[in-house]
């Protein structure tokens, strides 16, 4: 396989997933591919980079990671893979999109200021992203976040010119939201099969979230 | 559902991340509101605002420095993907402007004329990250060491020659190959001829890769190129003169997206190549006066 950018120049002998173990793609058209491969692992799962729409016939589920995602939208669109993504999640396929996969998720996405972006989007969440809603750079954050579902304590998590969930649909669930001056801010939902954080569960080391969406990928799974 | 602790900025990790989400992108030079947009639609992860590209600081001479505020601004109101301004060498006053105004990255850039012949920026002390070039892997090291959250290697920008970019990602990917192979003797050895602080060596070593994201710049001009600096080993590339330099800028600032993305597919790379229009037009290095060669800049 070619290198994922980021990966180790001298590869180490990784462990083979378990037999039976659920394959879930990682969308590696741009962004941090590498950090969600490595946590699909630790959360039990094979995992395997998307870069073609025949790359998505074989996956039980996948993974949109962060990046920029006028960036992974432009490429997915170029390269024929907008539609194949769609098409797959409306059918049930399982999907986590974290930061930019989050806001490539949902219906619509606003610039900052609040105004309509208009970039390609797989728009398959019932939700409305504002894109970099928590500020540039330089209010990029870290913080110790309750998610609805997950045991064991705080999820850490690291926030990089976050969106946040504008608007949801009656059909999202509202899994966490983060304190901000003028209330509170949704950032991380679900619809279905369908999960979206607005920060980098692949960035902390903290499988718990990938696990909780690999357990997801084995219930549809075993469901059909 | 809701939380108590407090937040935190500026660390290390999230420096760091936004390299992360960098990765497998193209980072486009641009002097005009206009060209950033350019830039973004053609699918760039960030733009490098600068008065000048690297090709134009060659044809004037002078002493290259930081960019007008009103400028950079102008380019982070266009673009909604992060922005990056470069600071001299050692002037950390330059930098403390950049993160005042907001940028989301700063490039501590030899292109500049360096304002320090000893001392980079102590760059732990900011909470806008920093990214620093490099010519080999002590060199990396000892920026990492400082703050840096991102490296490039240097090649020799614009010059639209790709054989700088070239020697310096082999020197630094071929260090870390090398350090892998060392017993802990040798690895303290090294860390000595290397320059470069014990502790990183050390990571390098057992990890196989850099503590933080590596990207490549000075020279790239074409998909091949980018696409030759992807199969070296290189997570990203900036392109600075070859873009906007070039005869269709539009078109090759897509192609070279492309080709970064499937830096691995010949054929996608053949696709993206055809009729792009001229490439800029490119300086031999021994054409080049001593004093002219940037990569040199930096300690």
């Amino acid at each position: 396989m070619q290198r994922i950018p980021g990966e180790a120049f001298t590869p180490a002998a990784g462990e083979a997933a378990a037999d039976g173990a659920p394959l879930v793609g990682v969308l590696a058209l741009q962004g941090d591919v590498l950090e969600h491969v490595s946590m699909l692992r630790k959360a039990g799962a094979e995992a395997v980079v998307v870069k073609r729409p025949e790359d998505l016939d074989a996956v039980d589920g996948l993974v949109i990671p962060g990046g920029e995602s006028t960036t992974i939208g432009k490429l997915a669109e170029m390269y024929g893979l907008l539609d194949p993504l769609r098409k797959s999640i409306d059918e049930g396929l399982p999907v986590l999109g974290t930061c930019a996969g989050a806001i490539l998720l949902s219906r619509k996405t606003l610039f900052a200021d609040g105004t309509p972006a208009d970039q390609p989007l797989v728009a398959v969440l019932d939700a409305v992203t504002r894109r970099n809603a928590f500020g540039r750079q330089v209010a990029s954050f870290e913080h110790d976040l309750e998610v609805a579902g997950i045991d064991g304590g705080p999820v850490h998590a690291v926030f990089i010119r976050a969106p946040w969930f504008e608007e949801v649909g009656s059909a999202v669930t509202v899994l966490a939201a983060v304190g901000t001056p003028d209330g509170k801010r949704t950032v991380v939902v679900r619809q279905g099969a369908v999960m979206a954080a607005a920060f980098h569960p692949e960035l902390s080391g903290d499988a718990r979230l990938h696990a909780a969406f690999v357990k997801m990928v084995n219930e549809v799974r075993g469901g059909q | 559902m809701t939380e108590s602790k407090p937040t935190v900025t500026g660390t290390a990790r999230v420096k760091r991340g936004l390299a992360d989400m960098l990765k497998g992108g193209v980072i486009m030079d641009v002097v005009t509101a206009e060209q950033a947009k350019i830039a973004e639609e053609a699918g760039a992860v960030a733009v490098m605002a600068l008065e000048r590209v690297p090709a134009d600081i060659r044809r004037d001479g002078g002493v290259a420095r930081m960019s007008d505020p009103d400028m950079i601004e102008s380019i982070m109101a266009a673009v909604s993907i992060p922005v990056m301004a470069k600071a001299r060498i050692g002037h950390f006053v330059e930098a403390q402007v950049l993160q005042a105004i907001g940028v989301d990255y700063v490039d501590e850039s030899e292109v500049l004329t360096p304002a320090d012949e000893a001392h980079h920026v102590d760059k732990h002390a900011f909470t806008v990250p920093f990214v620093c070039g490099a010519t080999n892997l002590g060199e990396a090291l000892r920026r990492i060491g400082e703050g840096a959250a991102m490296i490039r290697s240097k090649g020799e920008a614009g010059t639209g020659n790709v054989v700088e970019a070239t020697r310096h990602m082999r020197a630094i990917v071929g260090g870390i190959r090398r350090l892998t192979r060392l017993s802990d003797e040798e690895v303290y050895a090294e860390a000595k001829e290397l320059q470069a602080p014990l502790d990183l060596v050390l990571e390098v070593a057992s990890a196989g890769r850099l503590p933080v994201v590596l990207f490549t710049a000075g020279g790239i001009a074409t998909p091949a190129d980018a696409a030759l600096m992807m199969q070296l080993g290189a997570d990203g590339v900036f392109v600075g003169s070859g873009i906007f330099k070039s005869g269709d800028p539009a078109r090759r600032a897509r192609a070279i997206v492309e080709a970064t993305t499937y830096f691995n597919d010949p054929d996608v790379i053949a696709k993206v190549s055809r009729n792009l229009g001229e490439a800029m037009t490119g300086i031999n290095l021994e054409d080049l006066p001593a004093a002219q060669h940037y990569a040199q800049r930096g300690w």
